[in-house]
Order: structure tokens, then sequence, then C-alpha cells
């Protein structure tokens, strides 16, 4: 019973700080440089592991798809299969699992130590709320990066699959009829649907982290535990959330 | 006494204000820690809460300055609830915490910009100005863009008193200013504390337990004593209080058969 309410006590403070951040939206100008800081650290500093992760899906897709879909004789849609595949799904879910263990687990960790040492109490006796100068900046970067790592992460997957089946010669399709096959049934809606996941999963992976950051009670050791709490809703939050969102886009 | 500075950005339309406290307690789940305090800190005086270690002098300072909501009573700053942003709005209130608390990702300088900056007082110019002044009143203008992980102990206090300098307060907290310092620093701090009073006419609230820090700058000294209020006085009526607890901490006798320890082990079993 303990265990619910704090469930529900963490979900509902995640709620109001979400709420409380976008109050002060009005504000945001003020906040471009550490939103600009925050965007860069999010964006540029997972470029490169999503990059590589999302080249690798994309070739073990190929490989997968192409062994079997070459016993059918349907090997001419890798392609689609491939292309489908990360653009709905695999490309925002690995972006959003990369997101919570790269920036997430830094940000709960950085805003717990605050917590903890007392920063964030100084901010609020100042009267400057931590959900803007703290939260907000976080939110506003994530939104905005989510989609261009995540079109990065597609565009990279498609073509280690292409890669893959030019490559393996048991599949042996050259990469002029695998993009062929991309394009001829991937449209535009199937990447937006894709988009919508990514920003949602990109918020929902933020919030998670700075709740959890702000809501550390206690000493070093707690900062441990708020980070692997945090990793860890994150990874549940995505992957229930995947299943719920694709059931409203299908 | 340190020379004086002439704190030229002190309002006028900024007079100190009054802290109420009435039937405060505080709880944390079935442990009482502050029991049924009451207590005025007039405008402009320097009120030094001086108890034991765990006798509840910070959870109290932490009360008076919104950051925690009492479990009973009332805790009021010229008559508003210190805990509503508005009343922050109002009235511009510092808490020197006993770590510092300041921003680690942040130089010296932005750390003291950062209250001004934030509530747009000036113009980036004047900040500067004002930002400067501050650290020149403590010594300290040489760390302006030091990181405070580069600062020793002494260094971050003066920082944090600094920071608190450049808000305009009309109410200073100091929590434990002189803990993990040496005797020269404390002294320097408690000069400090007693000039920016002198000069500044604001309200100051310091929790301690430095005995000499206590009496030499307080106009009124209350004493806590496990979450209860023994006795609030100015020093030179402390010093005659006939309370044996008072008494003892005033004036402890380091006696080497140990009583003090023998009564905890006591306790113990």
């Amino acid at each position: 019973m303990t265990r619910i309410n704090e469930l529900l006590e963490a979900f509902g403070s995640a709620i109001v700080l979400a709420y409380r951040a976008f109050l002060s939206l009005p504000s945001a100008p003020r906040i471009l440089k550490r939103t600009s800081e925050q965007g860069y650290l999010a964006g540029y500093t997972t470029l490169p592991i999503v990059t590589i992760l999302c080249f690798f899906i994309g070739a073990v897709l190929a490989l997968q798809a192409g062994i079997t879909l070459r016993d059918f004789g349907a090997k001419q849609l890798i392609g689609t299969l491939v292309g489908e595949s990360l653009a709905r799904e695999l490309g925002p879910v690995m972006v959003a699992i990369l997101l919570a263990g790269r920036v997430g687990s830094a940000v709960t960790a950085e805003l717990a130590s605050m917590k903890v040492s007392g920063e964030v109490d100084a901010l609020v006796t100042m009267n400057i709320p931590p959900e803007r100068l703290l939260v907000l900046p976080r939110l506003l970067a994530v939104i905005l990066v989510m989609p261009v790592l995540t079109i990065i992460g597609n565009i990279i997957g498609w073509f280690g699959g292409a890669v893959v089946c030019a490559g393996v010669s048991t599949i042996g399709v050259d990469s002029a009829m695998y993009f062929q096959s991309l394009k001829q049934y991937l449209s535009i809606g199937d990447v937006m649907d894709g988009l919508i996941k990514a920003e949602i999963f990109g918020f929902v992976v933020m919030l998670i982290a700075c709740s959890t950051g702000l809501r550390t009670r206690g000493g070093p050791r707690e900062i441990g535990f708020a980070v692997t709490k945090s990793v860890v809703f994150s990874l549940i939050a995505i992957l229930t959330l995947d299943y719920f969102i694709t059931k409203a886009l299908a | 006494m340190p020379k004086k500075t002439n704190l030229w950005f002190a309002r006028d339309d900024r007079s100190p204000v009054k802290v109420e406290i009435a039937g405060l307690n505080k709880n944390y789940g079935s442990q009482a820690v502050l029991h049924d305090i009451s207590l005025e800190i007039k405008p402009g005086e320097i009120f030094v809460i001086m108890g034991p270690s765990g006798s509840g002098k910070s959870v109290l300072l932490r009360q008076i300055a919104g950051l925690e909501i009492p479990s009973s009573g009332t805790v009021t700053i010229n008559g508003l609830d210190p805990s509503l942003p508005d009343t922050r709005d109002r009235f511009a209130l510092a808490l020197v915490f006993q770590s510092g608390a300041l921003f680690n990702s942040l130089s010296v300088y932005d750390n003291l910009a950062l209250y001004p900056l934030e509530h747009r007082i000036c113009p980036k110019n004047e900040i500067k100005e004002r930002v400067m002044h501050a650290l020149r009143i403590l010594s300290i203008e040489n760390a302006a863009q030091k990181l405070p992980s580069e600062l020793s102990g002494g260094m971050k206090k003066r920082v944090a008193i600094a920071r608190a300098l450049v808000m305009e307060p009309q109410l200073i907290l100091y929590d434990e200013p002189t803990s993990e310092l040496d005797p020269v620093m404390s002294a320097t701090i408690a000069e400090i504390i007693a000039t920016l009073k002198e000069q500044f006419t604001v309200t100051t609230v310091v929790v301690s337990h430095d005995r000499d820090l206590a009496l030499t700058i307080a106009d009124r000294v209350a004493v806590l004593h496990q979450g209860k209020l023994l006795a609030v006085q100015p020093p030179a009526d402390l010093r005659k209080n006939p309370d044996p607890i008072v008494n003892d901490f005033l004036n402890p006798q380091i006696d080497v058969r140990n009583p003090r320890f023998k009564q905890l082990e006591a306790n113990h079993e």
C-alpha cells in the first residue's frame, strides 16, 4: 500500500511540476541560453550513440527480415519492413531509451545533488522558481531535440539496413531495390507517427528525470537511488506509453 | 570592528521586517522536533537562536524562511506567510545556508548576479557594479571568476553572505555562519554580521551554537533545548539566567570525572 501511495505521489508531483514549469512559459525568452545549453547536452552528446545504435538496429532488422523474407520469395520488401519498423516503432523507442540512460540519468543526478546540497532551497528563498530555472529549459530542449534525433536515427538505421542488404550475399538485395521498396510503402504519416511518439517519450523521460531529482531527500546515497529510480521509471513509461500511443495512432 | 562600508545600494523604501511565531509545532512523522514555540523578532534586531546540536534550531530557521510548513501554529513576516511566493515578492528574504548552498555550476560572480538578473532589478552594468561592490565588502573580489569548488570553507561562507547582500534583504537568516571555521574567521564573520545589520538596518536571525558569537553580536538570544524554548533574553540577562540547562550551555565546565558521559551511558542503557 505504501508503495502504491509513493507511486501515486510521484505521479502527482510530476504532473504538478510540468504544470508549474509551463506556467513559466511566458518567461521562455529569458531562458533561451539555458535551453540551448540543455539542447546541446541532450542532442549533441546523445547523437554519436544514437547513430551507432540505430545503424546496427537497421542492420539487424535487415538481416533477420532478409533471411525470413528470402524463404518466402519476398526479399524485395525488406526495405519496407526496415523503413516502417524504424520510423514507426524502433527509432523513437530506441532514441527515448538512450535519452533516459544518457541524459535522464545525468539530469536526475544533477538535480538530486542540487536538492541535497541546498541549492534548490536557495533558489526558493531567492523567489526564483526551480521549475522555471531548472525544469522548463530541459523540457523545452528535449521537445526541440527529440524529432531531430529520431529523424537522424531513422535515416542512419535505414542506411544500416541497406549496407547489410547489399553486403550479405545470402540476402542479395541491392541498394536501389532496397530504397525503392522503402520509398514505395513508407509514407510521411508513418514518419510523423514516429515523431509524435518521440516527442511524448522525450517529454515524459525528462519530466520523470526532473521530478525524481527534485524529490530527492537525504544524502549522497539517495542520489544514486534517485538515478536508478528515474531510469527504471522512464523505461517502464516508454514501453507502456508505446502500446497506448500505437493503439491511438492505429 | 572592521572599517564601516557604505552600502550604497540599500534602499530607503525597504524597512526591516517583523517576524512573529505563535504556537509553532513541527513533527516529522511521530517525532516532534519543535514544541509550542512562540516568539517575536523585532524589526532591525539581531536575534540569535542558540542550542545544542539537534535542538531544532535549523528547523526553526527553515520555518521562518518558509521552506517548511508548520505542523501547527503560525510563522509570519509582517503578518504574511513566508512560504507563499507572494510574500517573497513583497519582502526580500535571504538565507545564508550552513554549507553556503552556492550553485556549483556557476562562477562566484554568476552566483551573486543570479538574483538581480532573474528578477530584472536593474540593467546589467548596474548588476555588475552591485556584485563587485558586495564582493569588495567581503574582501573576495579576486574570487569573482572562480567556481565554488575552488573556494575554502570560509570563502564559501563569505560568498554566500555576499549573495545575500546583493538581494538587498529586509530579513537575513544565517544558519550556523561560523561552523567549521577557525576562530579568526569566525570573529570576522561575526563582525560582518554586526556591521551589515548596523549599516543595512536589516532584521537578522542567526542560528548558532557558537556562544561567543551569540553573546557578542546579539540584541536578544533565544535558547532552544529539545525543541522547547527555554529563554529569550538580551545577552547580559541571559548570563544571569538561573536555569541549569541554560547555564550549563553557556558555561560548560569540563569535568574529568565524566559526569555528562556517564549520564549519556546511563540514558543509553
